[in-house]
């Protein structure tokens, strides 16, 4: 309904950080958990993420 | 977001459940060779304080990391993606999803293959160090190589990038392996057959679940 009104408004791609800030979110979001599941060394981080780690190749004693 | 949280979860999933019944068996035989050494030699275990008990709990823990990984991979690629204003449907997910295997699993893997428990290792900081300049240098490289309208001093910037981990080298074990190397060999070729299924499953989903996304709004 919407493109039916507007129908090239909506096409129109200008790369603008702001535009982008929601992505750069979801990236910002994926390094995080990565870091916390992959390389915290916190103790318990480590000890309850052991095998995941060891078995996707994180770097692991 | 969505699209991050709903393909990282199902290909996280899948690949602890085919992990289940592949390398965490592998992970296991190389526990009892790593405590029947630690055994032999009279020290103490390598772990001490809060581990979770063997059977459901670990298993659940596992479980748990191996989805959450999921969800931080999609997050990463499929953000990345966004970032650079890319879309994508399901054959496109999967060659994206094979692009970011080499960045995450092969690259790395060339200097710090995956290992079991119980075999020599370097310093853990220099590897983690290693393993995560690895992986981003070899997407920069990637990047400037494989984009379009490349000038070709940016890609032998590429070529420099993809290699310069490799000439910088790992770092390197010290110690002996309780492991035998058999076990090893086959754990290597497990972990990094699961990773690239996993990835080839997490471009595939995300891109479908995207390009239905994208039909919907249009």
């Amino acid at each position: 309904m919407q493109a039916s009104a507007a129908p090239h408004a909506t096409r129109t791609r200008v790369w603008s950080i702001a535009g982008r800030l929601p992505a750069i979110a979801v990236l910002m979001f994926g390094l995080v958990v990565l870091y916390a599941v992959g390389f915290s060394n916190f103790e318990r981080a480590h000890s309850a993420a052991h095998d995941a780690r060891h078995a996707n190749g994180f770097p692991c004693h | 977001m969505l699209v991050a949280l709903s393909s990282g979860a199902l290909a996280g999933l899948l690949l602890f459940a085919v992990q289940h019944f592949t390398v965490v068996p592998l992970i296991e035989s190389a526990e009892a060779y790593e405590n029947a050494a630690h055994q032999t030699a009279g020290e103490a275990q390598d772990h001490e304080g809060w581990q979770p008990a063997d059977g459901w709990q670990r298993t659940s823990f596992t479980a748990l990391a191996t989805v959450l990984s999921g969800i931080g991979f999609g997050a990463l690629l499929f953000g990345s993606l966004a970032v650079a204003g890319r879309t994508v449907d399901a054959r496109r997910g999967a060659l994206w999803g094979l692009a970011a295997f080499a960045c995450f699993g092969l690259a790395p893997a060339l200097g710090l293959p995956p290992q079991p428990p119980g075999v020599a290792v370097a310093d853990l900081y220099a590897r983690q160090l290693w393993w995560a300049g690895t992986a981003l240098a070899t997407t920069i490289g990637l990047w400037l190589l494989a984009s379009r309208g490349r000038s070709w001093p940016l890609r032998i910037g590429g070529v420099v990038c993809l290699s310069l981990p490799h000439l910088i080298g790992a770092p390197i074990a010290t110690g002996h392996n309780a492991v035998p190397t058999q076990l090893i060999r086959e754990f290597i070729v497990a972990s990094l057959a699961t990773t690239g299924m996993f990835w080839l499953l997490l471009g595939t989903i995300g891109g479908f679940i995207s390009s239905r996304d994208e039909a919907r709004r249009a």
